[in-house]
């Protein structure tokens, strides 16, 4: 009988460290796939984060820098400015890409830097123990939110996908989620597109995830599938938010 | 090549390209924009890459990423912006990334002034970066030596796998003096397939390369750190390097001092010599490693009563100067930390006073 459905060759056979009801290990396999089919195993770099995913070269089999907390899209400019036919991507938390890092994304995200983030919105940072990210949700609990997410203090979580779709540079921004069959093939299609324009040399491409902690949150992986539904997708929705094709070619502004 | 004359910032960018680094990234700071308006254009006539980052921090780990492709990068700063880019020092360090980074010193702390200094000197040899990590710091003290010192540390960042520092003070990148280059561009190395993330299929490989600085396991971290300490004590062994001036003779002190001010010692040294009096002047050319064994020797010598360490800042260097003679003889520090360069006739006076009073008379 032949097999339909396989490990893909870019993904190690590696038991997983992330705890039960992650979502990393799902996008990572979607990352591995997409290498996969695009064939581009051997001229692919990824940039992994500071946070849960920092051992994501533990599992997914082509050449990786490990980057310093938030400065992956900067590393990736590095990479990509002097080596442009290498495919890169970076892999970033929320933490890494919305709080010490936001800096770094907008600008390579202006620059239009041809490279990919996959940007992993769990709500929380995972890594330190659960402490509240720029992308917690409003009243939501954390070790350093104890009573919840005060907004008027620390403000609205952060749509990152919105934020550089406002950016006047064309780009590929979109949101997905993993947190159910129906959403992963989406968020596979979309992973792929992002991939497709860097290697056609389109534009920045970025996929956000909108993803699970179940052990911060304090719930069980079923739970935490209910809470991402119920409490992030009504704020963070899916889909495109920006396509390169969308854009105007020629803005009326230029120095004389 | 005919000699030209040229500002130090531009000599540094023609240095960098000279050497075969095509690749810059920066972000503007005084005293040193010129190599980032020098390299705009002249990076692009020689196919190489030029980007102004968003910040010295950005900048640093643009550097990263390149360096971790395998190619020659470099990137020039000024002492807030080297600040701003040590974490990535340290990183880069700390995953073994060749790569040359050039400060151009100006006061501090804090925003300081845009004058002249070598207040960074600890900073540069000793607190880079978090965690147990060096630079080989290099010290030129004239236009053509800093083009040659910039030529010299890619190939030396490659041997040790590690950042080097070109440690200028202000006046170095803003000097005109006549510098001469080789005529033709120095090609990169090809040793790097062994570790740089540069594409399996670049390198013809089947296995991946891990550029990173991250070891969980105790047992692990300290084994890396020792290959380190190792690298670092063999710079030490190998890599010393030192002009002495005037120290044939039988001197009655000894200046030491790197950089601009090094110059202005040697005027001193020349001007004391007619008046007989005999000085002795070690100039560091290497601040990481240190000239120890030389100076410790030199200030052992029979007729020197005394040592004098004389720098741009509030007394950095004169720790390792005191070190290096390890009591032997008294260590003074004379300097100014401002922006204003000590002029002959004050250290002549400090000299003159050194040598009249009693701490020197054994
Ligand atoms: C400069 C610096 N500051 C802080 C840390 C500590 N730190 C490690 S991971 C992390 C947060 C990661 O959260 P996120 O990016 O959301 O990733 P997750 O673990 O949730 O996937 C922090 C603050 C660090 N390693 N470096
Ligand atoms: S702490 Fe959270 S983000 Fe980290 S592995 Fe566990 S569930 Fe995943
Ligand atoms: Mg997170």
């Amino acid at each position: 009988m032949a097999k339909t459905f396989q490990r893909p060759q870019a993904l190690f056979d590696q038991p997983t460290h992330y705890c039960p009801g992650c979502t990393h290990g799902v996008i990572h396999r979607l990352v591995a796939e997409t290498i996969d089919e695009l064939g581009i195993r051997g001229r692919t770099v990824g940039i992994a984060p500071v946070g849960c995913a920092v051992l994501a070269y533990n599992y997914i089999d082509c050449d990786f820098q490990e980057a310093a907390h938030g400065r992956a899209p900067a590393m990736a400019t590095g990479i990509k400015r002097v080596r442009p036919d290498l495919m890169v991507f970076t892999y970033q938390g929320d933490g890494d890409l919305a709080s010490i890092g936001m800096g770094e994304i907008i600008h390579a995200a202006n620059r239009g830097e041809k490279f990919t983030t996959i940007f992993v919105n769990n709500a929380i940072y995972g890594m330190t123990g659960g402490q509240m990210a720029p992308t917690t949700m409003p009243n939501q609990r954390s070790s350093t939110s104890p009573f919840g997410r005060k907004t008027e203090e620390v403000g609205m979580p952060i749509r990152v996908a919105e934020l550089l779709s406002a950016l006047v540079t064309p780009a590929y921004i979109t949101r997905q989620t993993v947190i159910r069959p129906k959403y992963i093939q989406k968020a596979k299609k979309a992973i792929l597109k992002a991939f497709t324009y860097q290697m056609e040399k389109r534009c920045f491409s970025l996929v956000e995830v909108v993803s699970t902690c179940p052990t911060n949150w304090g719930m069980t992986p079923p739970e935490a599938i209910q809470w991402t539904e119920d409490v992030m997708l009504p704020y963070y929705p899916l889909g495109d938010v920006k396509t390169p094709d969308a854009e105007p070619k020629e803005m009326p502004c230029k120095a004389k | 090549m005919p000699k030209v004359l040229m500002k130090g910032n531009e000599a540094i960018a023609e240095a960098a390209i000279r050497a075969g680094c095509l690749n810059y990234f920066a972000y503007p700071i005084t005293p040193q924009s010129e190599v980032a308006e020098y390299l705009c254009w002249r990076m692009p006539e020689v196919n190489g890459v030029f980007l102004q980052g968003e910040s010295e921090v950005a900048v640093a780990y643009m550097i990263f990423g390149a360096a971790g492709a395998g190619v020659r990068v470099f990137t020039t700063s000024s002492s807030p912006g080297i600040s701003l880019m040590s974490e990535g020092i340290s990183y880069l360090c700390g995953a073994e990334l060749p790569a040359v980074f050039v400060n151009i010193m100006r006061g501090g702390p804090g925003l300081g002034g845009i004058l002249p200094s070598q207040a960074d000197y600890l900073q540069a040899t000793k607190g880079i970066g978090h965690g147990d990590c060096r630079l080989l710091v290099m010290a030129p003290a004239s236009v053509q030596e800093a083009a040659e010192m910039v030529m010299q540390a890619f190939p030396l960042a490659e041997k040790y796998r590690n950042p080097v520092m070109i440690l200028g003070d202000g006046l170095i990148g803003q000097m005109m003096e006549p510098v001469e280059f080789p005529d033709h561009l120095r090609s990169e190395p090809s040793n790097k397939d062994s570790w740089a993330s540069n594409g399996m299929d670049h390198r013809k490989s089947k296995t991946r390369n891990l550029v990173r600085s991250l070891y969980l396991n105790a047992t692990l971290l300290n084994d890396h750190n020792m290959d380190l300490r190792a690298k670092y004590e063999r710079m030490k062994a190998e890599e010393v390097r030192y002009e002495d001036y005037n120290t044939d003779g039988d001197y009655q002190a000894l200046i030491v001092s790197y950089g601009t001010m090094s110059r202005v010692c040697k005027t001193a040294v020349n001007t004391l010599k007619e008046q007989g009096i005999e000085v002795g002047l070690i100039r560091p050319q290497t601040l990481f490693p240190f000239p120890e064994a030389a100076i410790r020797q030199a200030a052992r010598k029979e007729s020197c009563r005394a040592v004098l360490s004389v720098e741009m800042s509030m007394g950095q260097m004169v720790e390792d100067v005191e070190r290096s003679v390890r009591g032997a003889r008294p260590v003074q520090w004379y300097g100014k930390c401002g922006g204003e360069v000590p002029t002959p006739e004050e250290i002549i006076e400090v000299v003159t006073a050194t040598l009249a009073s009693d701490d020197s008379r054994r």
